[in-house]
């Protein structure tokens, strides 16, 4: 699917903030037609590193080439509309843009939102407000789609559904997508590259599009789609709590890595606190 | 012969206090109140009480330095946002307590330097509250030519303010220039500052920002609808408050500003939500 052009590219690229190293010898390529999914814990530098692509952060070190006139479609982590500003789904398409009332109906159309297109923002419910910012996104054309945990706040039936979606705007655009997760094993079945993070990269692949395989109907039964698959990791290393790195014997390189105490950590906050329904739109 | 007479009698009505206070007063609201929005939307009213307490100082500056004391509010108002700025990067503090040392210390300091300036009588009740009935020709003059400046900016500018006020990566990614659009606002904070001193005094700028907005914000269904309309409601509530204050002989700023609370209020009720519903369910075609 992805074609020779490469829309981004980081190299060796380290962001420094307050004398801390949010990432670190990042290296990245993204093609056209490429669906890049970067993963890794809280904290792990994954938004740094795709506001640092997209030119939202400067780098302190490291090189970031962007193709000339990269049109770039930004979904952020969180978009927090004061409720003071009227805003309709219809005016926040073109916030950023001027766009005609045809491109409106077939942007809001193309992620099945068209019946709401006159509802406030503030009232949207987290899958409507998701698919709004895709549109917003999408109207603009864009080369280069980058969606920070779109499915953050989406119930399970939405999350494959989304999936779904953001692969048919691939297959029907051709841009690049960057997608950010914080689900450190199961990822969208589409992504050409994973990479996992963790204040630099420790490790890379493709995913196991193996809805068969029964460690997959072991986590995930009901959760199971051919949208999603599962990613497994191949870590060399190990971190300490101090952020230090600590290289592991050949033998167990193929082991999943510390990432699955942070995972486990993760679905147990998930459940606990009914992260589903926290998604931050801010009302206040 | 016609032409001579026109133009005597144009001069005449601008001889008019009254006329001239109620010019000025239009003109200010027509300004604020879509600037104002942004303020509302932004969660800056704190920040624009702040560049107005300054404004004091800002006057005895002026005063000091023999310069018109609309440069003098305008140039020390840019000065605090810049102040306000450095503090920030470095902050030990909440931007709530920087802006609060920084108004009232401002103020302090004005009032302070003012009487030190024992050689000049300074009406400090009119800065405070405003004395829109001593309003010159040159005022409004100046009123209305800041005033078309702000509203030029405003427009030119306005899809890269309004996406930065939203969220300012989301605009960063998308190619607009956030940094830039918060520097123009405070330019047009600034410069909105030092025309609406003379109108409703150092005090009370801050309400003629926020209240139309915070009115028009029940009637609007878009961003600009409610700018707008916070330009009309204060124009309204301007134009209403000098009356009153010609009938009833109360002081004009308060006046303008009771009046722009008098709608408010109204917009409250439920007669103004069943007219807000209907406005809002007017799609433009």
């Amino acid at each position: 699917m992805a074609s020779s052009e490469i829309l981004v590219e980081l190299t060796g690229v380290g962001v420094e903030r307050d004398g801390r190293w949010l990432v670190r010898g990042i290296d990245l390529q993204l093609r056209r037609g490429e669906i890049v999914t970067l993963i890794g814990p809280n904290g792990s530098g994954k938004s740094t590193t795709a506001k640092t692509a997209i030119g939202i952060i400067e780098p302190s070190v490291g090189r970031v080439v962007r193709t000339a006139g990269l049109r770039v479609g930004y979904v952020p982590q969180k978009l927090a509309i004061d409720w003071t500003m009227p805003l309709s789904v219809e005016r926040l398409m073109t916030l950023t843009s001027r766009h005609s009332r045809q491109e409106i109906e077939a942007a809001l159309a193309s992620v099945g939102v068209s019946h709401l297109a006159q509802a406030e923002v503030q009232r949207l419910s987290g899958g409507e407000f998701q698919r709004a910012l895709l549109a917003r996104a999408l109207i603009r054309r864009p080369d280069l789609l980058v969606l920070d945990e779109p499915v953050q706040g989406v119930d399970v039936a939405g999350e494959a559904a989304l999936y779904d979606l953001i692969r048919s705007i691939r297959d029907r655009t051709g841009c690049g997508i960057l997608l950010i997760s914080h689900d450190l094993h199961v990822v969208m079945a589409a992504t050409d590259t994973v990479i996992c993070l963790n204040g630099h990269v420790c490790c890379r692949g493709t995913p196991e599009s193996v809805a068969s395989s029964e460690r997959y109907w072991q986590l995930f039964g009901h959760r199971s789609s051919p949208a999603l698959a599962l990613y497994r990791h191949h870590h060399d290393h190990t971190h300490g709590d101090d952020g230090s790195v600590t290289a592991l014997p050949d033998a167990a390189s193929d082991a999943p890595c510390g990432c699955d105490a942070v995972h486990h950590r993760e679905h147990e906050h998930r459940d606990a606190h009914g992260d589903h329904e926290e998604r931050a739109r801010g009302h206040a | 012969m016609r032409m001579a007479t026109m133009r005597n009698g144009r001069a005449a009505m601008l001889d008019d206090f009254f006329v001239r206070a109620l010019l000025a007063g239009i003109g200010v609201a027509l300004t604020a109140g879509p600037l104002g929005c942004f303020v509302v939307w932004r969660k800056m009213a704190y920040l624009g009480d702040t560049m107005a307490h300054s404004a004091l100082l800002g006057v005895a500056l002026a005063l000091l330095f023999n310069i018109q004391t609309t440069i003098g509010v305008f140039a020390i108002a840019l000065v605090m946002s810049a102040i306000l700025i450095l503090l920030q990067r470095r902050a030990t503090l909440a931007t709530d307590a920087l802006l609060g040392i920084l108004a009232h210390s401002s103020l302090a300091l004005g009032l302070v330097v003012v009487a030190f300036m024992t050689w000049v009588r300074v009406d400090l009740m009119g800065y405070l509250f405003g004395d829109i009935l001593a309003v010159s020709r040159l005022d409004v003059g100046i009123i209305y030519g800041g005033g078309l400046l702000v509203i030029a900016a405003l427009v030119w500018l306005w899809r890269p303010l309004l996406a930065a006020t939203v969220d300012a990566e989301l605009a960063a990614a998308e190619g607009l220039k956030p940094e830039r659009a918060r520097i123009v606002f405070m330019l047009l904070m600034a410069l909105v500052i030092a025309i609406a001193m003379k109108i409703v005094g150092i005090v009370l700028i801050t309400a003629l920002l926020i209240i139309p907005a915070a009115t028009a914000r029940r009637l609007a269904a878009t961003p600009e609808a409610m700018a707008g309309m916070a330009a009309l409601l204060g124009a309204f509530a301007a134009a209403g408050g000098l009356f009153a204050s010609l009938q009833f002989d109360t002081p004009s700023g308060p006046s303008i500003v009771v009046a722009a609370l008098v709608l408010f209020l109204a917009s409250l009720t439920p007669a103004a939500s069943f007219a807000a519903r209907s406005l809002r369910s007017m799609r433009p075609s």
